[in-house]
């Protein structure tokens, strides 16, 4: 027993050490805790942001160099405080509180001591930096804006927030993605795909070398640049021309659904968002809900798009065979639902179509509403084939561009009227409102262009879209190059384009002719209402133009919304035929209208309802 | 074998173990310590070029004790005890303090641990003592003698403070069992250890209602014929309730928190997470480190000097106690059970040696050896894959430092020369 005692007890130690490392090493272990072993870190190498460009090849957007100084505080040796903070700029007490700051994330991991020196401080901090031991500067890449315009369009890049972290695997704190527009729908390939190397660090986290000497690492992958189809010039002056106005400009090439321009009023300028006051700028940007300059009209704004919307009922009207080029309605001076009297500003008589296109006769087209629904037994059947033919112009839905954010508009059917109203207790007169593209209809800008250019290609339209080639092999998504056609055949737009040819000639746009090119166009002129302290309040008419040109071969659709311009061609029409005559002709010749416009401002209307005084709207003197 | 010169008669097979125990040491010292220069292994100025060294000093010495006459030990044994003692006896007035620890003597080129030279002498002085003719470890007075011998050098160690290289003298216990102390002692304290810890887990109901279970187990199912009087078994459970009693209350009011927490922690006894993680960030940290070093080299490990956590130097004092964690991240399961398998082959190597010597003093000190190794590598081992609470002590032949394996080399190479002598011993 003696002799055996210390035997045995090598033995059993041995069995309950091997049991041991059998639980740790067989049982505990799980090959993929690499991921968690604090011995390796990964760092990140990223590639440039790809550069955004225009239609012509203009530079949008590209990247500058920013300069990050950064201290290791266990690093830092004895220096002259005072020469240093005067070469950075800023006071001894916030160079030590910030030297404190760094010293109580960590003495041994590199912090931000001042971030994006502007490239005068680097010149001149960078020779002398070699005297400062435990201070260097970073290089960081922030976005150049090569235009004070198209904010809303471009968007812009922001550090990425938890819930992107939650979502997309690729994302890690402190990483920048596109936020808004372009940046965003295209964050993918403008960002390209960053390198990872795995680093070794020892428990103070310093680095002692690459993990199995870089074999797990991966290259950065350089993100590609983009071309758009946004025209700098005419986007420029399109934000010019909205100086001091509410509103949304949407311009599309009819024959491609290229967007020439999206113009938000109010809007900012991009840089606003880059570097050292970003987010100054953001929150004062953010917060302005009365203005709302980060609110893109021009794809979220959904008014009743109003007249411009009563040459759709004519085209419906002439597809269903209800009507045709002769037939007439007498206008007095409005029309009547039941015993009222409807009001209209054409100036009576008897109107025919082209006449009830460009006098903008609301007596016209309740009777062709009428029409169309009394084709059918029921009205709910009226309504169906109604609705069908809308939302073939891309309305009453997303339109399914590549924009980040958009809006549906309203196109009511059936069960909207049934909900509101009770089942088949609403008829044709109760919702004729929609016949003059007021009611219970609402579009934005974008989709009013986009009806717009339908009607310009007399039948059909190409998704609206903002991409115009990626990289080098230029490939865009082909559901933007395929034709999507409306529920109107080719041979009923000519009389309705006629009717809004004449809407310059003899109609309501006749002020705004441009010498020399042939627009087809429609004005609109939109009542809109607010609520005051719980009272309902009637503001300034919302100003609306939608038109497009040249007649025959066009090259621009476009759809002009003025928020309270009153009527439409007073604002918008004089703005979308500026834009017109810029596009195509390359220069304005009404040099007296271009500078109205660009120095009319509308603050005085939209300090109306705050004023908490009584108000006039629709003035007459502007 | 010549059977003639001071290499004729060693144990070879011990000493090819002892090799390879070195060798693999060393190239793990050389992983842990290796930077991202690969400088020479004789680089001195290095913990792996600085171990080679002490490898070669533990050469001479291997040669220093096999040219010496094997009676010298024997004869010098109370010599060499009362140095030992003088020289811990001297470290309160010229030690040199090493992380907290006044230990050493500053010799300029080597910092010498009189507390290893000591293991070697206890070893030699208790042998001589027990060997000798007139002594009787039966009798209550030589039984005292024995244990003064041991626990001299174990309370002027204690208060260095070094408790773990202190509690390593009580290894000698060992020995004593050997000679014929009584066993039951060893039963008796192994059980108290056993009912400290299950009290600390379970509480002392559940010890008390265990125990009288094992009772009425025993009672129910011994032979008819074996007879077990009732008072005495009656009596011992009655005072393990009592020790179990007295077991919370010296762990609440005698124990500080830093020991609590060990506990704690070695006995799973924090369930809160929270707590639970502040223990390893804080006294834990080195076993929590160590555990998830070993953890992570899965079965076959990460390959030699691909260890993260060993180059990322995660585990403290990795090249002295904790070198083991590194055979187990950059070796695997493969690599720490071959170890264990070498210890455990080395160690009942040298207890059949020591069975086979004719002399008592050779039997004796043999005994004392391996108790002392076996010791450390128990302590060390269990501390450094978490089943021991954390106690300092070096991995024999395989910890970085210079005193330790000099000191150990040395307590085996006596042994292994009184081993070849041992034909002579009968004349």
């Amino acid at each position: 027993m003696k002799k055996l005692l210390l035997s045995s007890v090598v033995v059993l130690i041995g069995f309950t050490f091997i049991g041991r490392l059998s639980y740790l090493q067989l049982f505990r272990f799980s090959p993929d805790q690499i991921l968690d072993d604090p011995a390796i870190k990964k760092v990140y190498d990223y590639p440039e942001r790809g550069y955004i460009y225009d239609r012509d090849g203009k530079l949008l957007v590209g990247n500058q160099p920013a300069y990050d100084v950064m201290v290791i505080p266990r690093e830092v040796k004895p220096l002259d405080t005072l020469e240093f903070c005067n070469l950075l700029g800023i006071e001894k007490p916030e160079f030590l509180s910030k030297m404190e700051k760094a010293r109580r994330y960590s003495p041994r991991l590199p912090s931000v001591l001042v971030p994006q020196l502007s490239k005068e401080d680097y010149a001149k901090l960078q020779e002398k930096m070699r005297h400062f031991t435990g201070f260097y500067i970073q290089k960081r890449s922030l976005r150049y804006y090569n235009t004070e315009s198209a904010a809303n369009v471009l968007g812009y890049i922001s550090e990425v927030n938890e819930w992107d972290l939650k979502n997309n695997p690729y994302y890690v704190a402190g990483e920048l993605k596109g936020r808004t527009g372009i940046e965003q729908q295209y964050e993918e390939i403008l960002r390209g795909q960053k390198g990872v190397k795995h680093i070794q660090k020892d428990r103070f986290n310093r680095d002692i070398g690459p993990y199995k000497g870089g074999k797990l690492d991966t290259l950065p992958q350089q993100g590609k640049e983009i071309q758009i189809t946004i025209d700098k010039t005419l986007q420029e002056y399109g934000e010019r021309l909205m100086h001091g106005k509410r509103g949304g400009i949407v311009a599309i090439e009819p024959k491609s659904g290229e967007i020439l321009a999206m113009i938000s009023g109010p809007t900012y300028d991009p840089s606003l968002l880059v570097g050292r006051q970003r987010s100054k700028n953001y929150s004062k940007l953010h917060y302005d809900t009365i203005s709302k300059p980060t609110w893109d009209r021009s794809i979220l704004a959904q008014p009743s798009p109003g007249s411009p919307f009563k040459t759709l009922n004519a085209l419906i009207g002439l597809q269903e065979g209800v009507i045709d080029d002769n037939t007439k309605f007498r206008c007095y001076h409005g029309f009547y639902v039941g015993n009222t009297l409807r009001g209209c500003h054409c100036g009576g008589g008897v109107r025919d179509l082209n006449s009830g296109i460009y006098q903008s006769c609301n007596a016209y087209f309740a009777g062709v509403f009428r029409k169309i629904f009394d084709k059918y037994e029921t009205t709910d059947e009226g309504m169906d084939v109604w609705e069908k033919h809308m939302k073939s112009f891309g309305l009453g839905d997303y339109l399914g561009t590549d924009l980040p954010t958009g809006a549906p508009g309203r196109i009511p059917d059936v069960d909207y009227y049934d909900k509101w109203y009770g089942n088949g207790r609403w008829a044709a007169s109760t919702i004729i409102s929609n016949s003059i593209g007021q009611g219970e209809i609402a579009a934005t800008p974008l989709q009013l262009a986009n009806m717009t250019a339908a009607i310009a290609n007399r039948g059909y339209f190409y998704t609206p879209h903002i991409i115009k080639s990626i990289g080098n092999n230029g490939k865009i998504d082909p559901k933007y190059t395929e034709p999507r056609y409306t529920t109107i055949d080719r041979k009923h737009f000519d009389p309705v384009i006629e009717g809004m040819a004449n809407v310059y000639n003899y109609g309501t746009a006749r002020w705004v002719k441009i010498p020399g090119i042939d627009i087809a166009g429609k004005t609109g002129t939109v009542e809109n209402y607010i609520r005051v302290d719980g009272e309902r309040m009637q503001l300034t008419d919302h100003s609306v133009f939608v038109a497009f040109a040249p007649i025959e071969n066009p090259q621009i659709a476009l759809a002009v919304y003025i928020e309270n311009g009153y009527y439409g061609s007073r604002y918008a029409g004089h703005i979308a035929s500026l834009l017109i005559e810029k596009y195509i002709k390359g220069e304005i010749t009404r040099k007296d209208l271009e500078k109205r416009m660009l120095e009319k401002t509308l603050e005085h209307e939209y300090a109306k309802p705050y004023s908490g005084e009584p108000f006039e709207i629709n003035e007459y003197e502007w | 074998m010549s059977g003639r010169g001071p290499f004729g008669r060693l144990d070879w097979i011990t000493v090819i173990l002892y090799a390879l125990l070195v060798f693999i040491g060393w190239l793990n010292i050389y992983s842990t310590s290796v930077g991202e220069s690969h400088t020479s292994i004789f680089d001195f100025s290095t913990l792996y070029g600085k171990q080679l060294f002490f490898i070669g000093l533990a050469f001479l010495g291997i040669v220093f004790v096999l040219f010496v006459e094997s009676l010298f030990f024997e004869r010098f044994a109370s010599v060499f005890y009362i140095v030992s003692i003088v020289l811990l006896l001297g470290l309160f007035v010229f030690g040199k303090t090493i992380a907290g620890a006044t230990s050493w003597y500053d010799l300029g080129f080597f910092n010498l641990q009189p507390s290893e030279l000591a293991k070697v002498a206890t070893s030699l002085a208790l042998a001589k003592f027990l060997s000798d003719i007139q002594t009787d470890i039966r009798t209550g007075r030589h039984q005292l003698y024995a244990l003064a011998i041991i626990l001299l050098p174990a309370l002027l160690i204690l208060p260095q403070p070094d408790p773990g290289s202190s509690l390593i003298y009580f290894s000698l216990f060992f020995v004593l069992f050997r000679e014929g102390f009584p066993i039951y002692y060893l039963g008796i304290l192994i059980f108290a250890v056993v009912l400290f810890a299950t009290t600390l887990m379970f509480g002392t109901v559940w010890v008390a209602i265990g125990l009288i279970i094992m009772t009425l187990l025993v009672y129910t199912f011994k032979k008819a014929s074996v007879k077990i009087p009732i008072l005495p078994v009656l009596g011992v459970v009655a005072v393990s309730v009592l020790f179990s009693l007295s077991v919370n209350f010296v762990f609440e009011n005698v124990f500080e928190q830093r020991h609590r927490d060990r506990f704690a922690l070695w006995l799973s006894l924090e369930k809160d997470e929270e707590k639970l993680d502040e223990i390893r960030k804080t006294i834990g940290y080195n076993t929590y480190q160590s555990e998830k070093a070993i953890e992570s080299g899965g079965f076959t490990g990460k390959g030699f000097l691909e260890g993260t956590r060993t180059k990322g130097d995660f585990v403290p004092e990795q090249h002295t106690d904790y070198i083991f964690s590194s055979v187990g991240e950059e070796w695997g399961f493969l690599g720490t059970s071959a170890v264990i398998l070498l210890f455990s082959l080395f160690f009942l190597r040298l207890i059949y040696i020591a069975e086979r010597q004719k002399s008592d003093f050779s039997r004796m000190y043999g005994y004392g050896v391996i108790s002392i190794l076996v010791f450390h590598y128990f302590i060390n081992i269990g501390m450094v894959i978490g089943l021991l609470p954390t106690i300092g002590v070096p991995l024999p032949f395989f910890s970085y430092g210079g005193s330790g394996l000099i000191f150990f080399t040395m307590l085996l190479f006596i042994f292994l020369k009184l081993d070849s002598n041992r034909l002579k011993d009968g004349i």
